[in-house]
């Protein structure tokens, strides 16, 4: 390589785009849509970088990866040594290197992002982890000593995964506990192969397993377990079951066949594969049909494009405010509509209607947007006597999730928030009972599987604490950092 | 994986497995069911725990074959497993001292009626126990009910054993011979709704436990969704016990029969593999 380029010579350099799988070839196939650059790819990629002084991109970081480290060991061609900067702060980087929302986040921050565009932050991160897993360089750190402490971690999604690791990583036993037949939550049975390939989950579960995590499938805690019984066995028990309870619509019709929340389409096609022939799990038949999806998120965007891959002849989304308050990852809107969904912004359903008990229509409100409400998006209100009519065959769901029962149920004394999730130290992940922590979507309501890690990762942390100091409390000088952050 | 310790044929296409699930076994109460999955590409079934041991850590599971999966589930045999069971899901039954309580099980429904009338017995209630199958080999559990010690009444569609009729005959004539406080039912699903407009005249508190279609059993998914005196509630987390005079049976009926296609076309697939159809992607 010749001598470092200048600013000025970076800043002439094009943002490198992510190679993609055809557009009407991936609307037929389940296969990953993201193909991944190649090393000259992400070597020029990371060779824009400015390389700032107090790099902005980190701030925008919710487990705070060094990204500057790691994308300059990048650009020199280093990437095993990238791995192990982007590891320290992130234990699994090859899923979120795919799923997360950049554009809020680092990429969001990067200073090139005020001339739109930022250096691809998410596609290098992808671009090391997958290099290290193709190339079987993987990382074995070395094991620290045996601690004989023992946690137990409820919930294998991305809170419970990254607070495993961090945990396995400290000489302490883990056991994962999972409610279902796989592990990986919402990785597994939400996230399609064709955003996130499941092989990629297995292999980073597969990589605790070798840490030494335990794995307890078909581990429902508040049924097979109580968590008094888990509080008994354990030294410490952190609770990142997810949100994981549908919301519906609430309006009449909705229990007719060819309605699904989000959560059932996608389990059925996902976690129970119901796309591959030889599944003994059926999905109502979508091929040739008209589909609709309630919804503006990641899950509607996944929702929809899995009809699409599964036959359906026409998928639109329908969502109450505009495109400009979509929570999806831009990337996936763009997606979705290339391959050929079809959105329908300001629309609220108000009925759904059937024939034998089969979705044939849905009636919608026409909406405006008003004030902003407390999430300071514009709030959607109808025009009144604007209404609307649309064929479904199928309509999907995809308007969220609420706090699960099943578990917190039997936990009367866990102090809960308003919204019913459970109520934490934020910092610490410290529940109103002690040795019960707790982390991810169970705390913040429906969010990103990195804000999800990140509380895991924080919650590990603050296991570690108590386990030093047997002391529930935060000790002050915790609390004045808790201030300043 | 979880062992089959033993397996028998307790009626035509009904089998019994004793199952080792000692977790599940540990915490089961009355009214509880598990999920099951048979083996790695099969799908989850609900299916209802009749009985558990804690000492053994076994449970008893009854399962009529129906479907590809309940069909293939009763292929197996004594030592042979099942990869998966997760449990004891749903809310128990809530049991107290009622008084006279009736207790009704059509067909393979008795097994979950079962471990409802011998909590009930055992929490003081005099329970009476009516229980009917299409012929006489369709009857199940008679005697382990009979040893409860609840009054057992055996009809038969076709008269050929016990009392001539359906449950709901004998069920109204008890209700007009007996004060009863409350009734639970556990059957297919018209059973049940007969029920209920057996005991609604009166306004006797029913109890039916519904049997929806269920993915994971854990409140994840809602695709067990029930309609319950117009609320949508999920049977899996909410039930799946609810108040038998409020529950829409027909929406129950018609939503249970939403894969009643794809359930033929794999029920021919059991019986000839080579006929295996392409569906789609």
């Amino acid at each position: 390589m010749s001598a470092p380029l200048t600013k000025k010579e970076r800043m002439k350099l094009d943002r490198i785009d992510m190679p993609e799988r055809d557009a009407v070839e991936r609307a037929g196939s389940f296969e990953e849509v993201n193909l991944g650059l190649t090393a000259k790819m992400a070597q020029l990629e990371a060779m824009r970088c400015l390389e700032c002084k107090r790099p902005k991109c980190i701030d925008g970081c919710p487990v705070g990866i060094q990204i500057d480290e790691f994308i300059r060991l990048v650009a020199e061609g280093s990437v095993a040594e990238a791995a192990e900067v982007i590891q320290r702060d992130n234990l699994l980087p090859a899923i979120c290197g795919r799923v997360c929302p950049q554009e809020n986040q680092c990429e969001g921050t990067c200073v090139l992002a005020k001339k739109e565009r930022p250096i691809a932050i998410g596609h290098l991160e992808r671009y090391v982890a997958d290099y290290v897993r193709t190339e079987g360089l993987h990382q074995v750190a070395e094991m620290p000593r045996p601690t004989g402490k023992a946690i137990a971690v409820i919930g294998s999604g991305p809170a419970g995964l990254a607070c495993a690791g961090d945990l396995i990583q400290s000489g302490h036993a883990v056991t994962v506990f999972e409610a279902l037949h796989e592990p990986g939550g919402v990785l597994v049975y939400g996230i399609p192969e064709f955003r996130l390939p499941k092989e990629i989950v297995q292999t980073e579960i597969a990589g605790l397993e070798t840490l030494g995590v335990v794995f307890e499938m078909n581990a429902v805690v508040g049924r097979t377990h109580t968590l008094e019984e888990l509080l008994a066995e354990f030294d410490a028990v952190f609770i990142g079951v997810g949100a994981g309870l549908p919301r519906f619509l609430g309006v009449p019709g909705e229990n007719l066949i060819g309605v699904y929340s989000a959560n059932e389409f996608l389990t059925r096609v996902n976690l129970m594969k119901a796309y591959l022939n030889d599944a003994d799990t059926p999905v109502l038949d979508v091929t040739g049909k008209r589909i609709v999806v309630f919804g503006g998120g990641n899950t509607a965007m996944d929702a929809a494009r899995t009809a699409l891959r599964m036959g359906a002849a026409d998928v639109r989304i329908l969502y109450r405010r505009t495109e400009a308050e979509m929570p999806a990852r831009r990337e996936e809107v763009r997606h979705a509509r290339e391959e050929g969904i079809a959105f329908d912004f300001l629309v609220s359903p108000t009925q759904l209607s059937g024939e034998d008990g089969l979705l044939r229509r849905v009636s919608l409100q026409r909406m405006e947007l008003g004030e902003p409400d407390e999430t300071g998006r514009r709030r959607p209100q109808p025009i009144e006597g604007a209404t609307t009519e649309v064929e479904a065959d199928l309509a999907v769901v995809a308007i969220g999730n609420g706090p699960n029962p099943l578990l917190l149920s039997t936990v009367p004394d866990l102090e809960r928030t308003k919204w019913g999730t459970i109520a934490v130290d934020e910092a610490t992940g410290r529940t109103s009972i002690p040795g019960v922590f707790a982390g991810g979507d169970i705390v913040t309501g429906g969010a990103t599987v990195i804000l999800a890690m990140g509380a895991g990762r924080r919650a590990a942390a603050s296991v570690e604490n108590w386990l030093d100091t047997g002391v529930w409390e935060l000790p002050p000088s915790e609390e004045e950092s808790v201030e300043s952050a | 994986m979880y062992r089959i310790v033993q397996a028998t044929d307790v009626g035509p296409g009904v089998r019994r497995f004793s199952v080792e699930a000692p977790h599940v076994a540990r915490h089961y109460r009355a009214g509880q069911f598990v999920i099951v999955r048979v083996d790695p590409t099969g799908e989850r079934i609900p299916l209802t725990v009749a009985a558990a041991d804690t000492d053994t850590g076994l449970i008893a599971l009854y399962v009529q074959g129906i479907g590809k999966t309940t069909r293939r589930l009763n292929m197996l045999e004594s030592g042979d497993s099942l990869h998966d069971v997760a449990g004891p899901l749903g809310k128990p039954s809530e049991i107290e001292h009622y008084g006279t309580a009736v207790v009704v099980g059509g067909g393979v429904g008795t097994a979950i009626a079962y471990p409802v009338v011998k909590a009930l017995v055992d929490a003081g209630n005099r329970v009476i126990s009516i229980i009917g199958g299409r012929s006489r080999d369709f009857v199940i559990l008679e005697s382990e009910l009979e040893a409860t010690g609840a009054e057992v009444i055996v009809c038969t569609d076709d008269g050929s054993y016990g009392r001539p009729g359906f449950v709901t005959d004998t069920l109204a004539d008890t209700l007009a011979g007996t004060p009863v406080d409350i009734v639970f039912a556990a059957g297919p699903v018209p059973m049940m709704k007969a029920v209920a407009a057996v005991t609604k005249p009166d306004g006797v508190r029913t109890i039916a436990s519904l049997n929806p279609i269920m993915v994971d059993g854990t409140g994840m998914c809602g695709g067990c969704r029930v309609d319950v005196g117009g609320k949508t509630q999920f049977a899996c987390v909410d039930g799946p016990e609810f108040d038998a005079h409020l529950v829409d049976f027909d929406l129950l009926a018609r939503r249970n029969q939403a894969y009643h296609d794809f359930e033929q076309v794999r029920n021919a697939e059991l019986e000839d593999p080579s006929c295996r159809v392409e569906s789609s992607p």
